[in-house]
């Protein structure tokens, strides 16, 4: 598979089907951008899960935090990896071990061995993609601040069931 | 619509940014004009204004007509994200105060419109961003006016009045060497003939008041992120590389990626300064845009057909027109804007300053007024106006030496135009 660049709509399936994901690297840093990503993942009614030795016991916007994904009691989704591209191969590996269905990698994040792997596993990989930013892009609701979001349709956006300044995914363009 | 196939560039003008409204399922943009909207609750508003989540506030930061107007010209650019303001000269200002801080220093062609000339000279300096002037035509001009405080450098794609086609990708060479952004101001030719990003170009400006908006009712402005520079890899500018004190201290280059240079100028500059677009201008704007690549097509066919019936006047001294076969720019025409060159050339008359004031003022059809594309043919003669304030030697680098006449070929029946100028010239 192309990994130097997704269709919207291979990351719109992975978003709109999938609900729990697994932050590795999860910071309770309100100023860094996996707890900018955490925040609105929340928002947007995915289930998080913070994963991070160093924060192990703690909670992080409400959520208790895991030493590992291995420690995690319930069935995980995605793998959402905000270490370094080296770090991406054994925590990839971790992901085939509990059963998750995607492995994505954040901006700047790219391990190609590890990709492999996961393919072969069966699991879905995205990588150098932020998926609050790929959220956005897909319902409409980066296109507020001026961001190309590189689709285009006639269709009528769907509202969030919050209120008007809220878009959900749409399964389809 | 499959994913597979990029759309093509008339299917991006018409579409791009734009999907009917969801509370009433209107097809055309709506003008959203108010000032304000309301949030969902408390903790709606404070992640709004920290940044966290997208959406609505203020019309001086953002308005949603104004957005499908931004995502446009990003698309049709090329980029990542656009900011739509309140001019051209809005566009520029806040540009350079979100890169430079006092002190530091710019390069800038002198093959500018005169309205950059006089903000580079006069208003930015007094911000203490010193600008270095170079050839448009010689990127070797530009290296050599490299200094440890240059922070940026621009051109204009097609230089405004005389139609000089900059070399873009040289200049962006010696940008990249340098380690700064590009930035380039693409108005005369418009994403239709030309896209800066393909050469090189980091930000691109327009004036959306000219060829886009196309219809001389709405002045505008636009800034397009490339998403192409790695604002956090020297360190030298810090509003988007360091923490953002206005915004509890988050990183904006870590926290928007190849966006951040677009939202940085958004949440700081237009926040603070305020050059907002009013949001039926934007509407109109957007309007205009849905028939470019018609528009533009025609003024440059139009143009080229009026450059060629100028060239042989007896009272025509020359044409500065980079679709005359025999320009210095012809080649680089072809290469850079093969579907045309623009539709703003200069002439120069035999006779010299009072010719061109006799000229402006016989004419019938042309209007004579500062601007330039426009449906609608102009006529000016920037000696004595666009380029009154720039000193003797400016005027002549800038190209607006004292015989010289500017048209804008509109789309009038180009032999309704060739009659108006040869009434016109009768008397020059």
């Amino acid at each position: 598979m192309n990994h130097d660049a997704y269709s919207d709509a291979y990351i719109r399936d992975i978003l709109a089907t999938n609900r729990t994901i697994a932050m590795v690297g999860a910071s309770p840093n309100p100023l860094r951008p996996s707890y900018f990503a955490m925040k609105y993942l929340k928002q947007k009614g995915f289930r998080l899960i913070p994963v991070n030795p160093g924060q192990e016991g703690n909670t992080i916007l409400g959520e208790r935090v895991y030493a590992s994904l291995a420690a995690i009691e319930e069935k995980v989704d995605i793998v959402d990896i905000f270490r370094n591209s080296e770090a991406a191969l054994g925590i990839t590996q971790e992901a085939i071990a509990i059963g998750a269905r995607v492995v994505w990698m954040q901006l700047g994040v790219r391990n190609d061995e590890a990709a492999r792997l996961a393919e072969e596993a069966d699991l879905k990989v995205v990588m150098n993609r932020c998926p609050k930013i790929e959220y956005g892009r897909l319902s409409g609701e980066l296109s507020w601040a001026g961001v190309n979001s590189r689709t285009l349709s006639s269709k009528r956006p769907l509202l969030g069931p919050e209120g008007v300044q809220h878009r959900v995914i749409a399964t389809k363009a | 619509m499959t994913e597979e196939r990029a759309p093509g560039f008339n299917t991006l003008a018409i579409h791009a940014g734009a999907q009917p409204d969801p509370a009433t399922g209107a097809r055309a943009t709506p003008i959203y004009q108010t000032t304000s909207f309301v949030f969902d609750n408390v903790e709606h508003a404070a992640a709004l204004f920290n940044l966290e989540t997208f959406g609505n506030i203020y019309t001086r930061i953002m308005n949603p007509t104004q957005a499908v107007l931004e995502e446009r010209m990003a698309a049709l650019e090329g980029g990542t994200a656009g900011l739509a303001v309140a001019s051209g000269h809005a566009a520029q200002a806040l540009v350079f105060h979100t890169l430079l801080s006092p002190g530091d220093e710019f390069i800038a062609a002198r093959q500018l419109y005169g309205g950059s000339i006089n903000q580079f000279t006069h208003s930015f300096k007094k911000c203490g961003w010193e600008v270095e002037w170079a050839d448009t035509t010689d990127p070797d001009s530009f290296r050599a006016a490299l200094t440890p405080k240059t922070k940026a450098i621009f051109v204009e794609s097609i230089a405004n009045p005389g139609g000089i086609i900059t070399d873009l990708e040289g200049i962006a060479a010696v940008a990249k060497e340098a380690g700064v952004p590009l930035i380039v101001d693409n108005t005369l030719a418009t994403p239709y003939l030309m896209r800066p990003i393909e050469y090189g170009a980091d930000i691109v400006v327009h004036s959306l008041t000219k060829f886009l908006g196309g219809h001389g009712n709405s002045i505008g402005g636009a800034i397009v992120d490339c998403g192409t520079f790695d604002w956090l890899k020297s360190g030298r500018y810090p509003t988007l590389s360091a923490p953002c004190a206005s915004y509890h201290g988050i990183t904006l280059a870590e926290t928007f990626g190849n966006f951040a240079f677009a939202i940085a100028a958004r949440v700081l500059a237009l926040r603070d300064f305020g050059p907002a677009l009013s949001p039926f201008n934007a509407f109109l704007i957007l309007t205009g845009i849905e028939t470019l690549p018609l528009r533009m097509q025609r003024h440059c066919d139009n143009a080229l057909a009026v450059a060629t019936w100028l060239s042989g006047h007896d009272r025509v001294a020359w044409v500065n027109y980079a679709g005359l076969p025999g320009n210095a720019f012809h080649e680089a025409a072809k290469r850079y804007s093969p579907k045309g060159a623009g539709a703003v050339f200069t002439f120069g008359l035999k006779g010299g300053y009072e010719a061109g004031v006799a000229l402006v003022s016989n004419v019938k059809l042309f209007s004579h007024l500062a601007n330039i594309g426009d449906t609608r043919s102009l006529i000016i003669h920037p000696a004595s106006t666009t380029h009154r304030q720039l000193t003797d030697e400016q005027r002549s680098r800038a190209g607006a030496g004292p015989e010289v006449v500017r048209l804008s070929v509109g789309l009038e029946n180009v032999e309704d135009l060739i009659a108006d100028l040869d009434q016109g010239l009768s008397t020059a």
